[in-house]
């Protein structure tokens, strides 16, 4: 069992089979001829260029990958009044590690009207424990030095239960941007952190004004105060015009429409704050910096394989514990585990990308990946999680912090992919 | 060769410009104490931040029906499509076995108030004047007994409350840049 590459003879017949049509397609055809280079014929229907697609570009009418409202069966997104919740991005469809931003997951402190901001109203508040509180208007903060980091985000509701039959379902609620603006540790360093400052309490601007409380030395090590996202202003639903983005830990830290940043000398118990209380300190301690994690979105649930041979398996790693190291993928159900190639340079609390190369002998199986990030912490399977915390991994078993657990795929003889936990 | 150490020589001198990143960038307007005081809406536990005003429980339960929170959180508070804002298990019953409920599992009254102002009502949020926040924060307390009918919250009064939960809360963890997110957890 095992990978198996395509045949080097293979490759070079094809190669040469490619290279002869270059040829070909660079020597104009005579009068009369049929083109031999591979060009449209006339008759092929053809997109009319219109003024709105030469301003914005679209993407092609064949391609119509779409979010879902998360959880599936639960609330609808929009809702009749017109309000937002939960909406899953759709991994299986992905390529690469960036997420596009009209797909990107959106995830609300609860039902809400996306702010229409206007960015030249908009103000960011800098006070509470420092020498100098700051006003910044959307200019003022274009001026700092900035920054561009690709990172990913994850709502800590993105959990695979035995009902999800897609990784949309199972994981969907990460995405991964590339994200501009200026980091947080810049700002503060302008208004002077007094030494007694030791949380801050970040707040949005939208109906409800979520606010979450972060230690201070998260935001003097990476939290970023993005304008940018994906090469232009973050979008409504993304937080326009401004948003924090706190590399690794639970999504609902990235404050949306950031308008006020407080330093303080405590937990402030400020409404996030509130659903993240706990009982047990080991617990609430995983309710921060997610662990390592990794889906494979290629063979994965709904799908189907054509038929035996060759695939490469594809998927996605990340870690709020810095760079992917190493991802493994096994494709007998966990017995024996096969270094996947990472592609690319692995980007610290981003979504890397990794392939598989496969030789499908048309058997029933269960694939998985796991993988293991810069600090040495290795993604679990639930029952390593279990044994851990000493509980049974019975029906009301759930992981502590941000679940993340292997996920198992099963591919059965026909090709059909389903969740390995259904 | 000559040109070469004649370049050499300007790029030592300070011919060639470098970036310069000051101390400080002197961009930003410093807010007015009372822009400040207009803009901060965050509570803490020792409610320093809290505004003038009063209210008590009786004040609130009128409230509770007028500004409609009887509509989502049930006219008892209990038994609406929003979170359920009253404990109905027996007494004795360890709160973190009272499932999530805003006035009973918040370590500080403080949470309560901040919550209700900020968030509440549903759609008019903000709206809510000091007096009728403390009002209904104290109604609140008192369905739960928490605090009696007949007391009068203020800025001094509230912070002062003993809420049930008392110290049996997880203290938050001492976060380090760049280490495991918990010691000793290989996950």
């Amino acid at each position: 069992m095992g990978s198996r590459r395509p045949d080097r003879r293979e490759l070079l017949k094809h190669g040469a089979a490619l290279a002869s049509g270059l040829t070909l397609g660079a020597v104009a055809p005579a009068a009369g001829q049929t083109p031999a280079s591979g060009q449209a014929p006339a008759s092929q229907p053809m997109i009319k260029g219109s003024k709105e697609m030469i301003a914005y570009g679209d993407r092609s009418r064949f391609v119509t990958s779409v979010r879902i409202p998360h959880p599936p069966g639960g609330r609808m997104s929009p809702d009749q009044f017109g309000l937002v919740f939960h909406v899953a991005a759709p991994l299986q469809d992905s390529v690469g590690v960036i997420t596009p931003s009209s797909l990107h997951y959106v995830a609300t402190t609860r039902g809400s009207f996306m702010p229409d901001i206007d960015p030249n109203e908009h103000r960011l508040m800098i006070h509470g424990l420092v020498d100098r509180p700051l006003t910044f208007t959307m200019d003022d903060l274009k001026r700092f030095p900035s920054v561009t980091r690709l990172h990913f985000i994850e709502c800590a509701g993105n959990r695979a239960t035995p009902r999800h039959r897609t990784v949309q379902e199972t994981h969907g609620m990460t995405s991964c941007a590339e994200w501009t603006g200026v980091l947080l540790s810049t700002l503060l360093k302008e208004c002077g952190v007094k030494s007694t400052a030791t949380w801050f309490v970040a707040e949005g601007a939208e109906e409800v004004k979520g606010a979450s409380s972060m230690p201070v030395a998260k935001a003097m090590d990476d939290v970023l105060v993005a304008y940018g996202m994906n090469g232009e202003p973050v979008r409504p639903q993304n937080g326009f015009p401004l948003r924090l983005v706190v590399p690794g830990f639970e999504g609902i830290f990235s404050t949306k429409y950031l308008r006020r940043i407080k330093l303080v000398d405590r937990y402030y118990l400020n409404y996030n704050d509130f659903g993240h209380l706990d009982q047990d300190p080991k617990v609430a301690a995983l309710d921060y910096q997610i662990g390592p994690k990794s889906v494979i979105t290629y063979p994965s649930g709904g799908q189907q394989l054509p038929g035996r041979g060759f695939y490469e398996i594809s998927g996605l790693a990340w870690s709020g514990g810095g760079a992917v190291r190493r991802v493994e993928v096994s494709t007998d159900g966990g017995r024996r585990w096969n270094l996947a190639e990472i592609k690319g340079t692995p980007q610290r609390m981003a979504h890397t990308r990794f392939g598989y190369a496969w030789n499908w002998d048309g058997s029933e199986t269960e694939i998985l990946s796991r993988c293991t990030d810069e600090l040495g912490q290795v993604q679990p399977t639930r029952a390593q999680i279990a044994k851990f915390w000493n509980v049974a991994m019975d029906a009301s078993f759930r992981v502590p912090g941000l679940d993340n657990s292997i996920q198992p795929w099963r591919i059965a003889r026909d090709g059909s992919v389903q969740n390995g936990y259904a | 060769m000559a040109t070469l150490r004649l370049v050499a020589i300007v790029w030592l001198l300070g011919g060639v410009g470098f970036a310069q990143s000051p101390a400080r960038f002197g961009i930003g307007r410093s807010p007015t104490p009372e822009e400040i005081r207009a803009w901060d809406i965050s509570i803490g536990p020792t409610g320093e931040e809290l505004p003038p005003g009063r209210g008590s429980a009786k004040e609130g339960a009128e409230l509770y029906k007028q500004k409609g929170c009887a509509g989502c959180h049930g006219a008892t508070g209990t038994g609406g499509p929003a979170p359920v804002l009253r404990s109905t298990a027996k007494p004795g019953v360890e709160v973190w076995e009272r499932g999530r409920i805003l006035p009973v599992r918040s370590p500080f009254a403080t949470t309560v108030w901040d919550y209700i102002n900020r968030a509440m009502p549903l759609n008019r949020e903000g709206t809510l004047t000091p007096d009728e926040v403390y009002a209904l924060t104290a109604f609140l307390l008192y369905i739960n007994d928490v605090i009696p009918q007949d007391q009068v919250l203020d800025r001094e009064s509230l912070p002062k409350i003993k809420m049930p939960i008392g110290d049996a809360y997880a203290s938050l963890p001492d976060w380090k840049p760049r280490t495991r997110r918990l010691k000793d957890y290989p996950f």
